[in-house]
């Protein structure tokens, strides 16, 4: 094997997947006979099983957080810059697990998956999940690995709202609690943006309502229009305007010539949507942005986020980033505010940076030390 | 545009605090003495985290620091502070009223472009606090002044009137008219010199020789 990862790098990893036999009763009401869960682990769970460290995704995400699965992959995992030996998340420290949530369409049961009272692929008829679902799935996937408190539980955007929801629900599980371009729900403009690619995708006349694997077809077009939508809110303005301008890829505005022009802004969507259709699934974007919709963190608690946060008992870290609209840091600081008011230990940042959203994926130096500093501490009191 | 604002005073905040570094050495010696242990605090501008960290250890408190200087939020989430990245001149209108035992704010006062509004909302949130500031009244300065005629620089008070985080310098005397107007206690004061010259005079004439003082303010009921 030629030495070509990086030091910092988990190097190879390759996923396994792990079934679950006991049924999973979901906010809907309806039941999950049995699933499977895709997950990659890096680094080793020391003998006290003290330092598991679990990763929430986001919207688009999945299981491969870090490393490569072949030698040649171009790619690493999504949160590579902050998951691997030295890094953040250490795995020289930490034993880190990374899942694709249920309902995800990259391995773990989701609408691609066998309804195995149909023989048929579970399509549109796979039941909505909620942010709660995922987490009690993550509490039975910690059960199978024999982790009965995490060190800390991690997430970004979506893969907040989980982390919270943990803090909530199992509170002896877990003692830190990290939350990353969060909120405690989505706002009015953020359901528009989720209803917008939801009918992008809907729209689209190969979608079949949901079951287009049934008419053996698939939405492609619909779904790219989608993640445009999407990928268009995850960049701040000013970023978009900094990466691409108004360059011009192909065609001219000279007088007299009518080829049409393509800004260099149109051709890179394009491509986002193209690579991105290829590799999802249209129901799953639709359960996810769903899930997105319905979480509201306080609702079960009086819509009192001070009184849901009493429920905690780990300490917090919330960073965001200053152009990131979509999960904008006033969002991020009712957070913080919830979490003094309900007495909890919480730090937080608000990190200066360009990138929008998609900040909270990227390698930014005041981000990487900070969150560098709070996983220090993390470790050493295991 | 506010975050250009926000970088301003963001450094500046940091300079004050750390300017004077043996001087918040003496001035935690006689906050930690006035903090009762478990208490909960609120440290406004709390820089690296050092009299928190002192009060979490040696007083069992618990509580938040408030800062804005991105190197010293990193060195408190490193201590395992809880540090929260906040910008005073804001307001601290996200706590509710006496949620807090004690607000404290170390030479960070005359850095503020309100520091009566501050003031009065330590003393909303806070049951007591506790503010320690520069006395611009001290002999050295007044002389500087006196005979040069220009505003004073000195290893006290470092900079030059065109680029100083102190934006709003007060003496002893004008913080105690203040604390009249606004209803508000002296519970205790301690003034703090450390030149061998100002310590033996510091007593007699303490907003003469006095170049730190630490407060302890109620409002009146």
């Amino acid at each position: 094997m030629p030495e070509t990862f990086a030091k910092d790098s988990v190097g190879l990893v390759t996923p396994q997947t792990l079934h679950f036999d006991e049924p999973l009763m979901l906010a809907c009401g309806r039941e999950l006979e049995s699933y499977e869960l895709v997950i990659e682990t890096y680094g080793t769970l020391n003998p006290e099983k003290s330092n598991g460290v679990l990763i929430c995704h986001a919207l688009s995400g999945n299981h491969h957080a870090a490393g490569y699965h072949r030698v040649e992959d171009r790619k690493p995992g999504w949160w590579d810059s902050y998951i691997g030996p030295g890094k953040p998340i250490d795995t020289n420290r930490f034993f880190v697990v990374s899942l694709n949530n249920l309902g995800g369409c990259h391995g773990s049961t989701g609408p691609r998956s066998i309804n195995p009272q149909t023989g048929q692929p579970w399509g549109k008829d796979f039941p909505k999940l909620r942010v709660r679902d995922w987490v009690h799935s993550q509490a039975r996937l910690a059960d199978r690995l024999g982790i009965e408190q995490w060190a800390a539980v991690i997430g970004g955007s979506l893969g907040g709202m989980q982390a919270m929801r943990w803090a909530l629900e199992y509170p002896d599980r877990l003692r830190h609690c990290v939350v990353i371009a969060s909120a405690m729900n989505l706002t009015t403009q953020n359901i528009a943006f989720n209803e917008t690619a939801r009918q992008a995708i809907m729209s689209d006349p190969k979608f079949h309502d949901g079951d287009y694997t049934l008419a053996d077809t698939y939405p492609k077009d619909g779904l790219a229009v989608a993640r445009m939508i999407g990928h268009i809110t995850y960049l701040s303005g000013d970023g978009m305007g900094q990466k691409f301008g108004r360059e011009i890829r192909s065609g001219s505005f000279q007088r007299g010539q009518d080829e049409p022009v393509e800004f260099q802004v149109e051709s890179y969507l394009r491509y986002q949507g193209d690579v991105f259709s290829e590799s999802f699934d249209a129901n799953t974007y639709i359960l996810m942005t769903r899930a997105l919709d319905y979480f509201d963190l306080a609702r079960e608690y009086d819509d009192d986020p001070i009184q849901a946060f009493s429920h905690a008992s780990c300490r917090f870290l919330v960073v965001s980033f200053t152009t990131d609209w979509r999960f904008a840091p006033e969002r991020s600081r009712e957070i913080v505010e919830a979490l003094i008011g309900a007495d909890k230990a919480v730090s937080y940042a608000e990190v200066e940076s360009e990138y929008g959203h998609d900040a909270f994926l990227l390698p930014i130096d005041r981000y990487y030390r900070l969150f560098n500093e709070y996983m220090q501490g993390v470790s050493t009191h295991q | 545009m506010s975050q250009i604002n926000n970088a301003k005073t963001l450094s500046s905040t940091a300079i004050a605090t750390g300017a004077n570094p043996s001087g918040l050495r003496i001035d935690l010696d006689v906050i930690q003495a006035w903090i009762q242990p478990r208490s909960r605090i609120l440290d406004l501008g709390c820089g690296d985290g050092t009299l928190l960290e002192n009060l979490r250890d040696h007083k069992q408190v618990t509580g938040y620091g408030l800062e804005i200087d991105p190197e010293q939020i990193t060195t408190c989430i490193g201590k395992g502070l809880n540090v929260i990245d906040q910008n005073l001149d804001r307001g601290l209108s996200n706590f509710a009223d006496h949620s807090f035992d004690s607000v404290i704010m170390t030479q960070a006062l005359q850095t503020m472009h309100a520091p009566h509004k501050v003031l009065e909302e330590m003393l909303r949130v806070g049951k007591e606090c506790i503010v320690t500031f520069p006395n611009f009244g001290h002999w050295k300065a007044r002389w500087h002044l006196c005979v040069s005629g220009r505003m004073p620089v000195s290893d006290l008070l470092p900079y030059q009137w065109y680029d100083t985080p102190n934006i709003h310098f007060c003496t002893f005397r004008d913080f105690e008219f203040l604390c009249r107007e606004l209803n508000i206690d002296i519970l205790q004061r301690q003034v703090v010199a450390e030149r061998p010259f100002s310590r033996l005079l510091k007593d007699l004439r303490p907003n003469l020789f006095g170049e730190t003082a630490i407060y302890h303010l109620r409002k009146q009921r």
